[in-house]
This record gives structure tokens, sequence and C-alpha cells, in this order.
């Protein structure tokens, strides 16, 4: 027992929890103002996976992490740029395209993959940069302030997104189209083109989040290397009420729980690391249920709009 | 030009496009995937032919591609009763595996019963752990308001950490825990358990069991009550619970029976194909990715059990063919999934068009009123477009 309680292994895990919600962080906030404008992207998961080949692939080659994360922010721009055009223009059924563009980025990813590099390579990531000052507190300064980049992009996008949904009238276009698509079209504002904004900065959102494993967490790619993180982003997006306070909750206490199961796989003699990894899903699925019912989804979430005659 | 216009007006001929669609759809598909494959530097022409010659060159690879085609059609004819019931089930890989270990549990466990009787218990026990795994989300979508597109998902990762549980331990093949390899997989089963061979190839009763079972939820969905319900709570849950539908319990109902078929097609993959239960420690290690391509092969099917039987034998051989095409010119097997996922973009897509003839047709009906009543199936579509 004394070991489990040891402040070090506590500040450890602590950690890497701030650390592991960073992918959970972009994806679902950009989901989130996906949904807040009517759109479900189901396709995160595959973004990610297009999005995290990318940037590991140009760090591969040109060893500039800037130039990757653009690369992946592209990748992600044109995979949202069709998502929008087919839930938008053609009316598609979003939950099942969402599905095509998972499909299609899972296979793309580990096709490109096995051709253009072949074997397991690692490259050099975004270092951890150290906070002056702050960094150099006991305890705290190890777990919020030695992450790197990436890490504090993540954090740093919450406070922006509540800023911009709440604040802007880009905020309050997302969100009318979102609850009355008609009755925004007739004050004027664009329904198909808040859409298309919000779908494709999703893309590149989810792309980054995908980009934040391949060459800021993790350092390598692998075929399917997110393994459903794509699909709980969109989890979390329900769990955080459609709100990016919500979110950050929802994606810390996931990623905590997620960092304790690591732990456990490592450490924790008795319990089966197979247990373990299930800890995360079934605490997701018992805090759905706990706060389902209370929710209230954007009224418009999934239907296509069609102006009537 | 006049003549033409008139004969797209015909309502066989409309019908026949509509009927045609997912054909375009998979050639658009294929189309794009050619162009990667150019930029790949393959040439696709070369490696269309040898997917198509592994898929169904011979008598042994159509053999192979009904083998691969049998647990597809099994879990779309879920998918069909699910999606008809406006339920998005994602949890098909997760529910083959709970099914699978069910149905491997009573092989393994039951040995001195006789073969028929093992077989059938097998078939049940699929049946039944797929539909608890689906049930639960159904139960939690109708009384918890729980997402059912997200609870699959997490349900999915739950139960294939339980198979690698329960194959890297207590259900290990007694060889396989002895040696230091100790691949996650389950002893094999007494020969009297398999589904018997129907051919001198790989091809067993499973193929001929989903078969039926397409039919039989064909009649499930159009002749009886219980199917009339699943459709109407899906096509406008309001107008259904108005009209005395208790909502809530076909929402059910709906996902367990999708899930009772992806159990079926776990149940398939052990008795039919493996003899065993073995793992990668990925859920489609067991699965082959079949819970996520039935999905694939109920859509092209048009959401038909019937039409899913021809759309699973086409993605069979896709799925086939691609390990023909990467020996051939070294094409990873991954081109598939690409090709996979554009035929669902390209098929909800192509459903603009359907949509558009179909309004134009219900506005002639309404314009001539000297044509018969409407039939049932007018009425749904009706109610369809009305939505």
């Amino acid at each position: 027992m004394s070991n489990l309680l040891s402040i070090a292994v506590l500040v450890g895990i602590l950690a890497s929890g701030i650390r592991l919600a960073t992918p959970y962080l972009y994806a679902a906030i950009g989901e989130a103002f996906g949904q807040r404008s009517g759109v479900l992207n189901l396709g995160v998961e595959g973004q990610m996976l297009l999005g995290a080949f990318a940037a590991f692939y140009v760090v591969l080659q040109t060893g500039n992490l800037w130039l990757g994360l653009l690369t992946a922010a592209i990748v992600g721009a044109a995979m949202g740029l069709a998502m929008a055009y087919v839930t938008i223009n053609l009316n598609a059924e979003q939950g099942i395209s969402g599905i095509g563009f998972y499909l299609f980025g899972l296979g793309m990813s580990d096709l490109l993959f096995q051709k253009l590099v072949g074997t397991v390579e690692t490259v050099k990531g975004f270092p951890p940069i150290y906070i002056p000052v702050l960094s150099d507190i006991p305890y705290i300064g190890k777990i919020f302030f030695s992450q790197n980049i990436m890490v504090y992009g993540a954090y740093l996008l919450v406070p922006i997104a509540i800023f911009i949904l709440n604040r802007t009238t880009l905020g309050l276009k997302i969100r009318s189209v979102g609850e009355n698509p008609d009755a925004a079209d007739s004050l004027g504002v664009s329904v198909a083109k808040t859409r298309y904004f919000t779908v494709i900065q999703g893309g590149v959102l989810s792309a980054i989040a995908g980009a934040s494993l391949s060459i800021a967490l993790l350092d390598v790619f692998q075929q399917n290397m997110t393994s459903g993180m794509g699909f709980i982003a969109v989890a979390l997006v329900y769990f955080g009420a459609w709100r990016p306070k919500g979110i950050l909750g929802g994606a810390l206490l996931f990623s905590m729980v997620m960092s304790l199961q690591l732990w456990i796989q490592i450490k924790g003699g008795n319990i089966p690391s197979d247990i373990a990894v299930m800890m995360p899903y079934i605490l997701t699925i018992l805090v759905l249920v706990a706060t389902a019912s209370k929710l209230r989804a954007p009224s418009a979430l999934s239907k296509p709009f069609e102006r009537e005659n | 030009m006049q003549a033409l216009k008139g004969l797209l007006r015909k309502e066989w001929v409309s019908r026949l496009i509509d009927g045609l669609l997912p054909a375009f759809a998979t050639l658009a598909a294929l189309a794009v995937g050619a162009i990667i494959l150019l930029f790949l530097g393959i040439n696709p022409i070369e490696a269309y032919s040898a997917m198509f010659q592994g898929a169904f060159g011979s008598a042994n690879a159509i053999a192979e591609t009904l083998v691969k085609a049998t647990p597809l059609l099994l879990v779309a004819i879920g998918i069909c009763i699910s999606f008809r019931g406006d339920v998005i089930n994602i949890g098909g890989e997760g529910q083959m595996v709970i099914g699978a270990l069910l149905a491997t549990w009573i092989g393994l466990t039951f040995t001195t019963l006789p073969g028929w009787l093992v077989i059938t218990l097998a078939i049940l026990a699929g049946f039944v752990g797929g539909a608890i795994w689906g049930g639960i989300a159904g139960y939690l979508k109708a009384y918890f308001n729980v997402n059912e597109i997200l609870s699959t998902v997490m349900m999915n990762a739950i139960a294939v950490q339980l198979m690698n549980f329960l194959l890297r331990g207590p259900m290990i093949d007694p060889s396989q825990a002895l040696l230091a390899s100790k691949i996650p997989q389950t002893a094999r089963l007494l020969e009297i358990f398999r589904l018997p061979r129907l051919i001198p190839t790989r091809l067993h009763l499973g193929a001929l069991i989903a078969v039926a079972l397409a039919i039989a939820v064909y009649f499930l969905l159009w002749r009886t009550t219980i199917g009339y319900r699943i459709r109407a709570v899906g096509q406008n849950p309001h107008a259904a619970r108005y009209a005395g539908i208790k909502v809530q319990r076909y929402v059910v109902l709906a996902l367990l029976l999708s899930g009772a078929f992806a159990g079926l097609a776990g149940t398939n993959n052990v008795y039919g194909v493996n003899y065993r239960m073995i793992t990668d420690g990925s859920a489609s290690g067991f699965t082959g990715g079949a819970g996520f391509n039935g999905i694939v092969v109920a859509l092209f099917g048009g959401l038909h059990p019937i039409w899913s039987i021809p759309a699973s034998i086409l993605f069979g051989g896709l799925l086939v063919g691609a390990n023909s095409m990467q020996r051939a010119v070294q094409v990873p097997s991954a081109f598939v999934t690409v090709l996979n996922g554009l035929v669902v973009i390209f098929v909800v897509s192509s459903d603009v068009w359907r949509r558009k003839r179909q309004k134009r047709r219900l506005a002639a009906v309404h314009k001539n009123e000297e044509l018969p009543p409407p039939t049932d199936k007018e009425k749904v579509q009706q109610a369809e477009v009305a939505q």
C-alpha cells in the first residue's frame, strides 16, 4: 500500500494523465464545434490516423516538426472538406458517411505507411518546455509545467473555444445553425457556409490530435495507432454536454484513469492488465449513463438542412 | 432527347436506376482506388485483375470468397434490422467476440455430448452472447438516452479486453500455456463439433445457414408485426408511439437482434473456419474486421437482407482478392479497407439522387388522381419522404 501512495508515483501518474488528455482535447473540441453547428462527424478516428501519418512522415523525411504539423493540418482540412461536401451538399446520412471516412483513413494511413516507410521508425518529437519559475515548483511544476508545446496548445484551446462559441458572431452563427437552421437561414446566416467552416476545422483539429500522438507523445507511427481514440473523442463531446469546459473535465477524467491503468499494467501485480485496460471504457459508459438523460443535444444535430421551396 | 426523357420518367426505369446506384457507387470507388494505385506507382489494371482472379478465378477461389462472405452476411442481416429501426449499431466486432467466446466455451466444456447437439448449442450460444452485448447498448439507449454509437464502440473495446484476458488466461490452449510464446488461442475443437464442409473446399454449412437466416430476416422485417413495428419506430418514433407501439422495447429489440446475428458470425468463425478461437490481441485479429465490413455490406445491399447476399459475396471477394493482389503486385491489403471506405461514402452520397427521383414520383402520383390508390409500399415511401 505504501508504494501505491508514494508521492513520486502519484506525480508520475498525474503528469502522464495531463499529457494523455492532449489528443482527446484537440479532437473533441473540433468535434464539438461541428456538433454545435448540427454536423455529427464520426470520421474523427480516420482523420486522426491520416494526420498522425502525415506529420510523422514529413518529420521523418525533413526533421521539421512544424512542417509536419502543417502537413497534418492540410490533410485534415482536405478530409474535412470532403466530409463537408458529402454531408452538406449531398445531404448524406452523417453517421454512416463518417464510418466511410473512418475506414478510408484507417486503410489509407496503413497503406501509405507500408508503402512509404515499411518498418517501425521513431522520430524526434517536440521536446518538453520547462516554463521558467513555474516548472520549479515542487510536484506542480513537474505535473503541469514540464510538458511539450502540443500539450500546452491543447489546454490553451479550451478557453479559446469557450470565447469563440460564446462571445463572437461566429460562435453565435454556429450555435444558431445547430439549434434552428431555418430561423438562422431566414435571418441571412448561411447554414452551408457555417457548417463548411466547422466541419473543416474539425478535420484540422482531428488531424492535429493524431499528429500530437505521432510527433509529440509517442514519436512513432503504427497501423491503427489511435485504436478507438477518435470514437472516444466523440463520446467526450456528449460527456461534456457540448461545452468545452465539460469536454476538458471529461478528457481529464478519462486520461487520468487511463494513466492509472497504464501504471497498474506495469506495477500492479494482482489485476490482469487486460482487465485494467477496460477501466476507462467502463467508466465512460457509466458516466454517459449518469449524465445522458439530462443532456440536450443541439436540436439540428445530424439533420441535413434543406431549404423549403 | 424527348424519347430519352420519356424513358427516364418511366416507373420501372427509375426503379432500375435506383437498384443500380450501389453498382455505380462501387465503380466510382474503384476509379478513385485506381488513382490512388497510380500515385503509388502500381498499374491499377494489373492490380484489379489480380484481385478478380484471386476472388473468382477458380472453384477454390470462389469457395474462399464464400467462406469470407458468410460472417459478413450474418453481421449484415443484423445491421439491416438495427438500421431499419434507426439504431446505428457499430458494435458488430464486440458482439462477434462475445458470441464466439460463449460458443467456444460450450465446445470446450461439453466434450462428451454428440456433435449435432454441441453445434446447436454453440449456435444458440453465439446468438445469446451477441444478443446480450447488443442488448446492453439497446437498453442503455432506450432507458438512459445513451447514444448507441458511443456505447457500442466502448463495448467493442471492453469485449476485446475480455477476449484477451480469457484467451491468455482461463481459456488458453493448455499446450500454449506450457510454451514461452503463449499465443492467445484456445484448444482446438473436437472434429465432430466442426461445421461439415459442403464440397471438397473450405466451404462449410455456415454459408447455407447464413443464407437461410437472411431469408428469415426478410420475413421477420416485412411479414411480421415485430418487424413492422421495428421499422415503424425507425421511420418515425413519435408516430409509432402515438400508434401505441412501445418504442423503447423495440429499440432494445433492434439492437439485441442485431447483436445476436453478429454473435452468430462469431460462432461461424470458430466452428466453421478456425476450429478454435485465436487472436492477435485486437478485435480484427479474431473477426477479420467483419463486424465493421458487415455494415458496408448491409448498406450496399440497401439494408435489405436478401440483397445483402450478393453484396456479401462481392465484399468477401474483395477480401480474398486483396490477398492475391498483395502477392501479385505488392499492394498492402489495407487497400481494401480504403476501397470499403470509399464504397460507403459513395453509396450514402448517391442516395441523394434516389431521394430526388422518389419525390418526383410521388409528386406525379399526387397530381394524377386517376391513379390507383397507393400501395402499402408507396405509403411507406411517402412516410419516408414526409420525414
